[in-house]
């Protein structure tokens, strides 16, 4: 029970966030939900399952286009638009896991990052439909959902807040079911499970696509929310991002990736107030960081005190 | 241009993307064979012996051959050393942990990034060539000290082959690379093989980057595509194998150049590089790697 | 932890404070001592880093310049630099913290056409104007909003077309374009294969390089024989890479005209060893980086302002090279908003809608040290101005004028009217 009652005092501490932080903040809380989606999709990938991918802004990037593409092209609105997303994200999860998923460890993250990679440059070869380089700002019928103006404050911190809340609660339900385990075990010792009769291929499949869903939900709530769809979202910094918010927030556990793309937003935030030279702060800060919580933060916090973190 | 002269051109090409490429490689196969840590800051460590090199050629007067033979000299060990030091002060304790050495490693990705930036600005500045010979063939001119990169290459290949095969520190860094607890129970000193893998690591990759930067220039962003390449050869070679690192670096260079020869630059890159992942795909543990 | 939280509360209410006081009091009589605030978006890392920080220096200058005169209708002016890592999503961001956090009346700078593109949503929705000093067709072609403007320099398409006429005239019809495979580059080969044709010449080859490309030599035998002209411009890090490797290429043998843009060569020397073969070549210049013998009587002082010499580098390091024909445009952007602000009296941000009426309105705009690079027209409707060009030719080791174009000649139809646009 504690789990959940500490996930949902998260949210609802969230959802009071507008009323005392400034607008600027507030929107970059947004930002940042939408960014923890795309990493939580990652970690159910990498830290629950251990597929160490360095695709994922691929995946990304697919649900941003599938969304932002029909509302540009076909005028949709933005609930078709967001489904559309979502499920462009997990198709190319999967076709890309039947490829890549015959290979393991460090062979499978440089499989998926030439998938990434070859992907990023058919955005660029078909500029004269997904704008190239350039992207395109997202026409602004395509931006209303149910009536109400995602690029405006309330509604946009609100469709935030809910696509943050169901991806937290799905990916705790997720890890606390038999399904979890599996994907856990997959991750531990996978001759194993394969000796108590799992398959390891379709688990790792489906975990993958799972994965591809909440980062294929979170390209295309940033094109719908922030308005913007580009290729540079295809491009290698993101897939090593989430990495860097699941590691560390800490690998395998479900509030991770939230407080690690909040760290680093934060950081990032900090750095250039300091300095111009502010990548050298964050670049300390990481080292530091993994020098004393090498589990990520809260990974370090469950093994050291609160055993029962999800 | 007609076909044959095309050909000769795209495997020319192919060749000097290659040498750079093994040498690159080769620093990064040793690290993550014998010390199983993913260095993301490895390209960073290319990008360093560029600026060295060309921080070394701008004080030393005199001819460029002797500049830059300065350069070769210099800028491999100052990055070694600095390896060295990352590797005592951050590496080790983590334990060279997989997944905290891949953070600690873009850490240090982002430290030299913006030390260069800061401390050499962001422009891409030349350093003369050694000397300029130039071809010239019938159909295009080709620089002569290109093929001088393929042959220095060369030579530092067979240097470190003789290294890790003839040598008794080779011989050891072999060994704990095969079974690191039995290596310790030798009474190798794994603290020090590992330190010593990560600076001839980082300096062969700061060599490469010295040689290139007649070509190409030096600027604090250069680092990114040797890093991607570096470890897309190789994985592709086979986890450990110096041979098949090398052969790896020839077939990812040279198709990367006769592919270009096909269709237009960009989708020519697009089949390059599924091609090289397919080849993954259908032979997981590499070319020349064994099962796992 | 606390900085990120609360930061903001006291420099918001303090920027509003402000603003209503302002808004309370006639005239600017209260307003003296609260500065115009305007926040600069740079390319300080990233890709763009090269032109970032001479975007700076300029635009420092042009501050520097405007306050000594008294500042913008009596009012101080400050310039907040904030990087965007040449990125479109931290570009946005960046808008976000200008205009909410730091409290700018307005932003302006952005060079890079990818960050322009991903930031002016936010802009738009923000309601802040958003100068862009990009040089891309994404203003001009209508892909963006009424908030986004571009006065300060020349878009491609103008510039470009521009150029065909003299080409064809001077240097031949049949012409091989190399640019890089993304917008910008997409810009040249759409609107120069278009001008050429007008004037009778035609493209043979198009070959567009991938942005990530760092060696060129292997394209280059994709370009045909029969080629008279060889067009070429690229951008980023490798641009010198690339020019070193057409001399290589070309070397002694028979080589057809050269014709670049100077981006090819931006921040980077002419005289640099490897780059013999360009004597003789041709550039698109905006404004000559190596002082013209006819140069107008402001160009002494815009760059001693600068501090830039007779060659386009830096007075206290004769290597390190400008990008003269880009950064002039953040000058002429600072001017330009003093100019629409005088014109409005503007008073603080809400009158940000006001002020953008009053950029809309202005049209011609002199030559002058406001303008140093030479006199400008805005077209309101577009949101784009357009000025005068140049090309120059390479006369030991040395980028000299040849000829200037007229603002007339890279008119164009409009594609967009924004005044029709709502805010």
């Amino acid at each position: 029970m504690k789990p959940w009652i500490l996930h949902i005092a998260l949210i609802a501490v969230l959802a009071t966030a507008p009323l005392w932080l400034s607008p600027y903040h507030a929107t970059n809380l947004a930002r940042i939900m939408v960014l923890a989606v795309f990493a939580m999709g990652y970690n159910l990938a990498f830290g629950y399952t251990g597929l160490l991918s360095l695709g994922h802004a691929l995946l990304l990037a697919a649900g941003m286009y599938a969304a932002g593409l029909p509302a540009q092209l076909w005028g949709w609105a933005a609930g078709p638009a967001f489904i559309a997303g979502i499920a462009g994200g997990g198709l190319i999860a999967a076709a890309l896991g039947l490829l890549a998923l015959r290979t393991a460890g460090v062979s499978f993250m440089i499989v998926t990052l030439m998938f990434a990679q070859a992907g990023y440059l058919t955005l660029l070869y078909f500029a004269h439909v997904t704008g190239g380089e350039d992207g395109f700002a997202v026409v602004s019928s395509g931006r209303v959902l149910l009536g109400s103006d995602l690029s405006t404050d309330t509604p946009r911190f609100l469709a935030a807040l809910t696509i943050f809340a169901i991806g937290l609660l799905a990916s705790l339900a997720l890890v606390r079911s038999p399904f979890g385990r599996t994907m856990v075990a997959m991750r531990e010792n996978e001759e194993r499970s394969r000796m108590l009769g799992y398959n390891p291929f379709t688990v790792k499949l489906a975990a993958l696509t799972l994965s591809g869903l909440y980062a294929g939900a979170a390209g295309a709530a940033y094109a719908l929310l922030f308005g913007y769809v580009g290729a540079s979202f295809a491009t290698i910094q993101y897939s090593i991002l989430p990495m860097l918010y699941v590691l560390m927030g800490g690998a395998g556990t479900t509030l991770g990736p939230f407080l690690g793309a909040l760290l680093m937003f934060a950081l990032i935030e900090a750095a250039t107030v300091l300095t111009t030279a502010h990548q050298f702060i964050v670049g300390a800060a990481l080292v530091v960081l993994i020098l004393f919580a090498p589990k990520g933060i809260l990974g370090t916090i469950r093994e050291r005190w609160l055993r029962w973190l999800p | 241009m007609a076909f044959g002269p095309f050909l000769l051109l795209a495997l020319m090409e192919g060749l000097v993307t290659a040498a750079i490429l093994a040498l690159a490689a080769s620093g990064l196969s040793l690290v993550f064979g014998v010390m199983r840590v993913v260095n993301v800051a490895h390209g960073e460590f290319y990008m360093l012996g560029a600026v060295l090199a060309w921080a070394v050629t701008t004080m030393i007067p005199g001819p460029p051959a002797m500049a830059f033979l300065a350069a070769v000299l210099i800028a491999p060990l100052l990055v070694a050393a600095l390896a060295a030091a990352a590797d005592g002060l951050i590496l080790k304790r983590l334990n060279y942990d997989p997944e905290a050495t891949i953070v600690a490693t873009i850490g240090l990705l982002y430290i030299l990034q913006q030390a260069a930036l800061s401390l050499y600005g962001p422009n891409a500045n030349p350093v003369a060539a050694p000397f300029t010979w130039r071809i010239q063939l019938p159909w295009f001119g080709y620089s002569g000290y290109k093929l001088f990169v393929v042959l220095a290459a060369i030579l530092v290949l067979l240097a470190l082959w003789a290294f890790m095969t003839r040598t008794r520190a080779g011989l050891v860094m072999r060994a704990t690379q095969v079974d690191r607890t039995t290596a310790q129970a030798f009474g190798i000193n794994v603290d020090r093989v590992y330190m010593g893998t990560f600076a001839l690591g980082a300096g062969l990759a700061a060599l490469a980057g010295v040689l290139i930067v007649p070509v190409q220039q030096a600027q604090y962003l250069m680092g990114h595509d040797p890093l991607l390449l570096s470890f897309i050869v190789v994985i592709i070679g086979g986890l450990g194998s110096l041979r098949g690192t090398l052969i790896a670096a020839l077939v990812i260079g040279l198709s990367d150049g006769v592919i270009s020869m096909f269709f237009t630059p960009t989708l020519a890159k697009i089949l390059a590089t599924l091609l090289v992942a397919m080849v993954l795909v259908f032979r997981p543990q590499g070319l020349f790697g064994a099962k796992a | 932890m606390t900085s990120f939280i609360h930061p903001t509360r006291r420099g918001l209410l303090m920027a509003g404070g402000a603003g209503l006081l302002a808004a309370a009091l006639p005239g600017h009589v209260g307003a003296q001592a609260a500065p115009i605030r305007i926040g600069f978006q740079l390319h300080r890392t990233g890709i763009g880093a090269a032109y970032g920080r001479w975007y700076e220096r300029t635009a420092q200058a042009a501050l520097t310049a405007i306050n000594e005169a008294g500042g913008i209708g009596g009012r101080p002016v400050e310039l907040l630099f904030e990087d965007d890592a040449t990125d479109p999503k931290r570009g946005s961001e960046v808008v976000d913290k200008l205009t909410q956090q730091a409290g700018c009346d307005l932003v302006m700078g952005t060079l890079f056409s990818h960050v322009v593109m991903g930031s002016a949503p936010r802009a738009a929705e923000l309601k802040v104007p958003y100068l862009v000093c990009s040089e891309g067709y994404h203003v001009a072609s209508g892909a963006l909003n009424r908030w986004t403007l571009q006065p300060g320099i020349t878009d491609v398409r103008a510039q470009i077309s521009t150029m065909a006429p003299w080409v064809a005239a001077n240097l031949g019809k049949k012409v091989t374009m190399v640019f890089p495979d993304y917008a910008f580059g997409h810009d040249h080969r759409d609107f120069f294969t278009a001008a050429i044709q007008a004037q009778g010449g035609e493209v043979v080859a198009q070959i567009a390089v991938p942005p990530t490309e760092t060696s060129f030599t292997r394209y280059f035998p994709q370009i045909p024989a029969e080629t008279a002209v060889l067009y070429h411009v690229m951008v980023g890090p490798a641009v010198l890479t690339f020019v070193k490797e057409l001399g290589e290429f070309y070397g002694t043998g028979a080589k057809p005209a050269l014709f670049g843009f100077v981006d090819s060569l931006e921040a980077v020397d002419t005289a640099t060893p490897g780059l013999e073969f360009l004597e003789g070549s041709h550039f698109w210049e905006a404004h000559p980086r190596v002082k013209a013998a006819d140069a107008g009587e402001h160009e002494d002082h815009y760059r001693a302002a600068v501090g830039v010499d007779d060659n386009g580098a830096s007075v206290s390091d004769a290597k390190d090279v400008s990008t003269y024909s880009h950064m002039f445009s953040t000058w002429e952007t600072l001017y330009f908003i003093k100019q629409a602000m005088e014109a409005v009296d503007y008073a603080g941000p809400a009158d940000r809608q006001k002020l953008v009426e009053a950029m809309e309105a202005i049209t011609d705009l002199p030559y002058g040290i406001e303008r140093p690079q030479g006199a400008k027209r805005f077209n309101g409707k577009t949101h784009q101005v357009f000025g005068s060009q140049h090309i120059s030719q390479v006369q030991g080791g040395k980028l000299v004028k040849v000829h200037a174009t007229t603002i007339d000649e890279g008119l164009y139809e409009d594609a967009v009217d924004y005044t029709s646009m709502s805010f």
